[in-house]
């Protein structure tokens, strides 16, 4: 029994034929915020997803608060305390904002979720002032918050986002990220994978550079911003 | 022909756009979630409307007390059809899917000639008389049609936006792997579009044998105006094929006044070609 929330250890899979990663490995405790970084095509989000069963793990294994949940079904890993944001069509575009944070209490039997709905009200107020509009018609970056509302509904252990800044203006990037930090604070672990590497880095407990399906480095997130070589390589100078 | 035989085949059309209504949505929310053409959604309406006439014709009973056994014969047929064999394929080909539709409808018509003949049979015995209003007519089942369709719409607007598993429908036809991502329980969310479509399919089957005549062919033969509707309210969006059916009925009948009524078939046709090029995505279809 390992104390960290998941532990995903030395994981060789992809999407059948060629394996993508090539005994990737990586841990996010509780509480914590960790972000892999790395170049195109390094696996960063095959193995963020391989955390949610959605993708076929030949070996290694995937260990979410002390339970194999190896190769598992997405549904029964949500029921578990892990939600997952993907990167694109993350919302229900013909349902209301509503709906969507309805949605994803889908699993809720408790009947807390009005009540978790207005704490994600407080976390993102644009959502409460737009709770009727249809998701679709939203902008990318109040797309983004439904999508992380969403997610929050089942008031997870682990949140997964898959480039939650990806093409966002410039304002909206510095928001999603303050939220995301605001998310961590309820005592919600987060593990992200971001293009944005610099600024995810700097709100990042940890960070992980992969490459190849292989880890490459592995850090605190400023002492990953400190070095000189990963600076040079994947962070754009 | 003047106005009032206009008008006349106006009431004519709403009556033959509710009928068609009720096949569309069904067809469109399994298309919407499946991605499937259900080509043995037509002989479900005949097999729900033998069904509701053989409470009728064995209990006495009167139609709109045979209507709700119909529908549950209907959505009965339609989930065992999907459990039994189409459940089964649904990781193949999209074309496999098909054919394999087109093989349940064959059985389910051969199912109800067996058991009803391949005669003509009726709901009401002699002549209703049909009610004026000015110089326009109406018959009383062709109220009850029109009155049975709405309150049907309405129950079906209420059940996907206010209930859970309606909202699941609508979220699993927007983007399937986000439902599955979300936790949604997607086969369950299945068999229960499956059985809202065939009760869907059943009350329109009801509702056409009440308008006319049962005989084993019936749904089959509506089964290509009901896709037309379906494609031309936007494939997928249940709101679209209440409109779509209405524009498709409409116009079939109106176009009597000009065309032979054997060309009724081909009207619905030009209608939905038109649609496909002008708005391929039919008039409620989103971009894809």
């Amino acid at each position: 029994m390992s104390e960290h929330l998941l532990d995903m250890q030395s994981l060789i899979g992809g999407y059948g034929g060629n394996d993508i990663l090539k005994g990737a490995s990586l841990t996010v405790a509780q509480n914590e915020i960790v972000v892999i970084v790395g170049p195109n095509g390094a696996g960063k989000s095959t193995l963020m997803k391989s955390a949610f069963g959605l993708v076929k793990i030949r070996q290694g294994a995937v260990i979410f608060q002390g339970e194999d949940i190896t190769n598992m079904r997405p549904d029964l890993v949500v029921r578990r305390g892990m939600s997952f944001v993907p990167q694109e069509k993350n919302v229900f575009p013909s349902m209301t904002v509503q709906e969507n944070l309805e949605m994803g209490a889908y699993l809720r039997k408790d009947g807390g979720a009005a009540q978790q709905m207005e704490r994600i009200f407080e976390i993102f107020p644009r959502l409460k002032e737009r709770r009727k509009q249809a998701a679709g018609s939203m902008s990318g970056g109040e797309r983004q918050m439904v999508a992380m509302g969403r997610a929050l509904m089942l008031d997870p252990k682990l949140i997964l986002l898959d480039e939650p800044t990806a093409g966002l203006s410039p304002l909206f990037i510095e928001q999603t990220f303050e939220r995301i930090v605001e998310i961590n604070k309820l005592g919600i672990g987060v593990l992200m994978v971001e293009q944005n590497a610099k600024q995810a880095l700097e709100i990042a407990h940890r960070g992980y550079v992969l490459a190849m399906g292989r880890n490459r480095f592995e850090d605190t997130g400023a002492g990953l911003l400190a070095n000189r070589e990963i600076a040079e390589m994947f962070l754009g100078g | 022909m003047d106005v009032t035989d206009l008008l006349q085949l106006a009431i004519y059309g709403v009556v033959l756009g509710s009928i068609l209504t009720l096949g569309a949505i069904g067809v469109s929310l399994l298309f919407g979630i499946l991605r499937f053409s259900n080509f043995a959604h037509g002989d479900i309406m005949t097999l729900g409307a033998y069904a509701a006439f053989a409470v009728v014709s064995t209990l006495h009973a009167p139609v709109w007390l045979a209507l709700p056994v119909g529908m549950i014969a209907g959505a009965l047929v339609s989930v065992a059809a999907d459990q039994l064999v189409y459940r089964r394929l649904r990781r193949t080909q999209p074309v496999i899917l098909l054919i394999s539709s087109f093989g349940m409808a064959l059985i389910i018509r051969s199912l109800v000639q067996l058991v009803w003949g391949p005669q003509d049979r009726s709901f009401v015995k002699g002549i209703d008389m049909p009610m004026h209003f000015g110089d326009l007519m109406v018959s009383p089942q062709q109220l009850w049609i029109l009155g049975g369709t709405i309150v049907i719409v309405i129950a079906v607007h209420l059940f996907l936006t206010r209930t859970r598993m309606g909202k699941a429908m609508r979220a699993m036809s927007d983007n399937m792997d986000l439902a599955r991502v979300t936790g949604i329980d997607a086969e369950k969310v299945i068999v229960w579009t499956w059985a809202l479509g065939g009760a869907l399919a059943a009350a329109a089957g009801v509702f056409l044998a009440l308008d006319t005549r049962l005989t084993p062919m019936m749904g089959w033969s509506a089964l290509l105006p009901i896709f037309a509707a379906a494609i031309l309210g936007g494939f997928g969006k249940p709101y679209g094929a209440i409109v779509g059916g209405m524009i498709i009925g409409v116009a079939s009948e109106m176009s009597t006044a000009v065309l032979p009524p054997a060309y009724k078939p081909a009207t619905a046709f030009a209608v939905m070609v038109i649609m496909l090029v002008v708005k391929p995505n039919g008039l409620l279809g989103a971009r894809r």
